[in-house]
C-alpha cells in the first residue's frame, strides 16, 4: 500500500503530465487565467462605469430614477451656469498656482537635501509624513488653523509680533479662501515631489559636476546645464501626475471649505459631487465630472510625450 | 522658533574666531542649507505638532491663549481620546477601515501580481498594449468616476456596504501595483526561469518557487502602497456609504464629528491623530520600501 502510493507519487509528474498540468502550460490559456482578475476587475469598476458616466452625462438621470437622453441639455445649461464657469476656473488656478508652488518648493528641497546633510534617510523618512497620512486628516487640521477666531497663525502674528491688528480671515472671502486652500495643497504636495526628485538628482554623476566645474562653469550654470536638463525626464513625469491629481482634487477643498464661501472655491470635482450624490442629478453632475476629461486628456498626452523625450536626451532612439 | 534665532549668532562668533576661509564655508552652508531646511521641516511638521497638542488639551486651555501659552499644554487631559472611544463609533469605524483596507490590499495584490507576471514573463502578443491599457487606467481619477460607480454599486445591491468600497478601492489600486511589480519583475533575470524550465518546471511553479520570493521587496513595496491608499480613500467611501456604523475613519470624522457651528476642536484632532498613526506606524516600519517605490514607480 505505501510502496504504491510512492511509486504513483515518484512517476506521476515527470512523465504524463495530467491534462491539468497540460493546460497549465498553455501559454494562452495562462495568459487569459493571469489577467483574468487584474482585467475584470477594471472592465467593470473601470471601464464600463467611465462609459455609463459619459452616457449619464447626456441624460437628465436623477438619483434611484432613471432619465431619458437629452442630448447636450446638460452642458447647454452648465454653460450658462456662474457657479459652474466659477469652478472650472477656480479648478485652472488652483492647479496652476499649487503645481507652480510645490514643484519650485519642491525642487528646492530636494536640492538641499541632496547636499550631504546627515541623518539624511531619517529627514526623508521624515518629511514624507504630510504626503502619507490622509488627506482628510490633515486638512481637517488645516481647517483648524485657519479657524477665524483661534487660529494660531493669527495670534503669532497679531499677539505675539504685533504685526497685525486683526485676526486673519482665511476662509472668509473668496480670494483668502482660495490661496488657503492652495497653500494646504502644497504643503501636501512638496513631500511627494521632493522625494521623487531627489532620486533624479542622485542619478546624476558627480563627475558631471567635476567637469563643468573644471571648464568654469559657475554654480548657477552648473543646475541650469547639467541638473535641469538630468532631471527633465524625471519632472516631467511628476509634473503630470501632480497635475492630474491636483486638477481632479476633491478631498481638500471638500474637508476645508465644501466649496463656500458662496460657492466660490468649488473645484469641477466638488461642485460634481455636491450636484450629483446630496443634490440627487447624477446627470448633470456626471456632466461635471465629464468636462474634466478633455483636460486630463491633455495631460495625459503631455506625460506621453515627455516620456518619449526622455528617450531622445538619454542618446536612445527618437522614436 | 529658537532654533532660526540661535544660528546668526552661532555666525558672528564663528566670525570672531578667526579661520575665515573654512569657517565662512561652514557658515555659507548653515545659512543656504540649513537654515531653509529647518524652516521646511518646521512648516512641513507644525500642522502634527498642532493636531497632537490640541488632542490632549482641555477644553479651557484649548480657547484661551491669553491666559495659556498655546504652544503647550499645562494640564494634559485624556478626555478627548476617551470621549472618542466611548461616545463615538470610532473604534467600529476604525475596524472598518481596517478591514477595508486589507481586503482591497489582498485582492490588488493578487490580480496584479498574475497580472505584471503575464505582461512582463509571458511575453504575449499584445501584451504591451495591455500594459499601456493599464498604465492608462492609474491617470484616471476617482473623482470622474464617483457618480457612475454610484449607479454600478447601487445595481449590485451593495450601496452602503463596506464590500462596496472593497470592490471598487482595486480599481486604482490594481493599475499601480501592477505597474510597480512590471518593474520589479522586469529586475528579475530571465535565466533563473529558463533553467527552471529546463528543469521541467510548470509556468505556475516557476511564478510561485522563483520569480515571487525574488519579487518580495516589490509586494512588501506594492502591499504598503495599497495598504495606505485604501486607508487615505475618501470620496469613495463619502459617495457609497451612508449609515454612521458603515463608515470609514476620514469620511466618519467629517461627517459624524462635525455638527453644527460649534467644533469640538479637541476631539476631532484626536480622532484625526489617531486616524493617521495605523498608517504613520506601518509605514515606519518600511519606510525604505515605501520611498523606493515611490521613486522607482516614477522612473519607470
Amino acid at each position: 500500500m505505501d510502496i504504491a502510493a510512492e511509486t504513483i507519487a515518484w512517476t506521476a509528474p515527470s512523465r504524463t503530465p495530467t491534462a491539468l498540468a497540460r493546460l497549465f502550460n498553455n501559454k494562452a490559456f495562462l495568459v487569459t487565467i493571469c489577467l483574468f482578475p487584474a482585467m475584470g476587475l477594471l472592465l467593470v469598476f473601470l471601464t464600463y462605469p467611465l462609459g455609463l458616466g459619459i452616457w449619464l452625462s447626456f441624460t437628465d438621470t436623477k438619483l434611484g430614477q432613471r432619465g431619458v437622453w437629452v442630448g447636450l441639455e446638460n452642458f447647454e445649461y452648465l454653460l450658462g451656469d456662474r457657479v459652474f464657469l466659477n469652478a472650472v476656473w477656480n479648478t485652472i488656478f488652483y492647479t496652476a498656482a499649487a503645481t507652480i508652488l510645490k514643484f519650485a518648493l519642491g525642487l528646492w528641497l530636494a536640492l538641499l537635501l541632496n547636499q550631504n546633510v546627515p541623518f539624511k534617510s531619517l529627514l526623508r523618512a521624515i518629511l514624507l509624513l504630510p504626503w502619507i497620512t490622509p488627506t482628510v486628516l490633515s486638512a481637517i487640521a488645516f481647517w483648524w488653523i485657519y479657524d477665524p477666531q483661534f487660529s494660531i497663525v493669527s495670534y503669532v502674528f497679531k499677539d505675539v509680533l504685533h504685526v497685525v491688528d486683526t485676526n486673519f480671515d482665511f476662509l472668509g472671502t473668496p480670494l483668502h479662501a482660495r490661496w488657503s486652500l492652495i497653500v494646504a495643497n502644497v504643503w501636501r504636495g512638496i513631500p511627494f515631489v521632493a522625494i521623487s526628485l531627489l532620486a533624479g538628482l542622485q542619478t546624476i554623476s558627480p563627475s558631471l559636476y567635476e567637469a563643468a566645474m573644471l571648464d568654469g562653469a559657475s554654480s548657477w550654470q552648473r543646475f541650469r546645464r547639467v541638473t535641469v536638463p538630468l532631471l527633465m525626464p524625471i519632472l516631467a513625469v511628476v509634473l503630470t501626475f501632480s497635475v492630474l491629481f491636483t486638477f481632479a482634487d476633491f478631498q481638500l477643498v471638500y474637508a476645508i471649505t465644501r466649496g463656500g464661501p458662496i460657492n466660490s472655491t468649488h473645484l469641477m470635482a466638488t461642485l460634481a459631487f455636491q450636484r450629483a450624490i446630496p443634490g440627487a442629478a447624477l446627470g448633470e453632475g456626471a456632466a461635471i465630472a465629464v468636462s474634466m476629461i478633455p483636460f486630463l486628456i491633455l495631460a495625459t498626452l503631455f506625460s506621453y510625450f515627455a516620456i518619449g523625450q526622455r528617450k531622445w536626451q538619454q542618446g536612445g532612439d527618437n522614436d | 522658533m529658537t532654533k532660526i534665532a540661535l544660528k546668526p549668532t552661532q555666525d558672528d562668533l564663528v566670525e570672531v574666531e578667526g579661520e575665515l576661509m573654512a569657517w565662512d564655508s561652514q557658515a555659507r552652508r548653515i545659512l543656504t542649507v540649513y537654515l531653509p531646511l529647518a524652516c521646511f521641516l518646521f512648516v512641513l511638521l507644525f500642522p502634527f505638532y498642532w493636531m497632537g497638542i490640541t488632542a490632549f488639551k482641555p477644553d479651557t486651555e484649548l480657547l484661551d491663549y491669553h491666559n495659556n501659552n498655546p504652544f503647550w499644554i499645562h494640564s494634559p487631559t485624556l478626555q478627548n481620546i476617551r470621549d472618542l472611544l466611548f461616545t463615538t463609533e470610532y473604534p467600529r469605524w476604525l475596524l472598518i477601515t481596517m478591514g477595508v483596507s486589507v481586503g482591497a490590499t489582498i485582492i490588488s495584490l493578487f490580480a496584479s501580481v498574475l497580472a505584471a507576471y503575464a505582461i512582463q514573463r509571458l511575453r504575449f502578443r499584445g501584451s504591451q498594449w495591455v500594459g499601456l491599457g493599464i498604465y492608462l487606467a492609474y491617470l484616471v481619477p476617482p473623482t470622474i468616476l464617483f457618480i457612475p460607480l454610484a449607479q454600478v454599486v447601487y445595481n449590485f445591491g451593495l450601496f452602503d456596504s463596506p464590500l462596496a468600497l472593497i470592490l471598487t478601492y482595486p480599481t486604482f489600486l490594481v493599475p499601480f501595483c501592477t505597474w510597480l511589480l512590471i518593474g520589479y519583475f522586469k529586475s528579475i533575470p530571465y535565466e533563473l526561469e529558463e533553467c527552471a524550465l529546463i528543469d521541467g518546471a510548470s509556468r505556475l511553479q516557476i511564478l510561485r518557487r522563483i520569480t515571487l520570493p525574488l519579487a518580495v521587496p516589490g509586494l512588501i513595496s506594492a502591499g504598503i502602497f495599497a495598504f495606505t491608499l485604501s486607508w487615505n480613500e475618501f470620496i469613495y467611501a463619502l459617495a457609497f456609504i451612508s449609515s454612521s456604523e458603515n463608515k470609514t475613519v476620514p469620511v466618519a470624522i467629517l461627517t459624524e464629528l462635525v455638527q453644527g457651528d460649534s467644533y469640538h476642536w479637541g476631539a476631532l484632532m484626536a480622532g484625526a491623530l489617531m486616524g493617521s498613526l495605523p498608517v504613520a506606524i506601518f509605514y515606519s516600519f518600511f519606510v525604505d520600501y515605501y520611498v523606493s517605490s515611490m521613486t522607482g514607480a516614477v522612473k519607470e
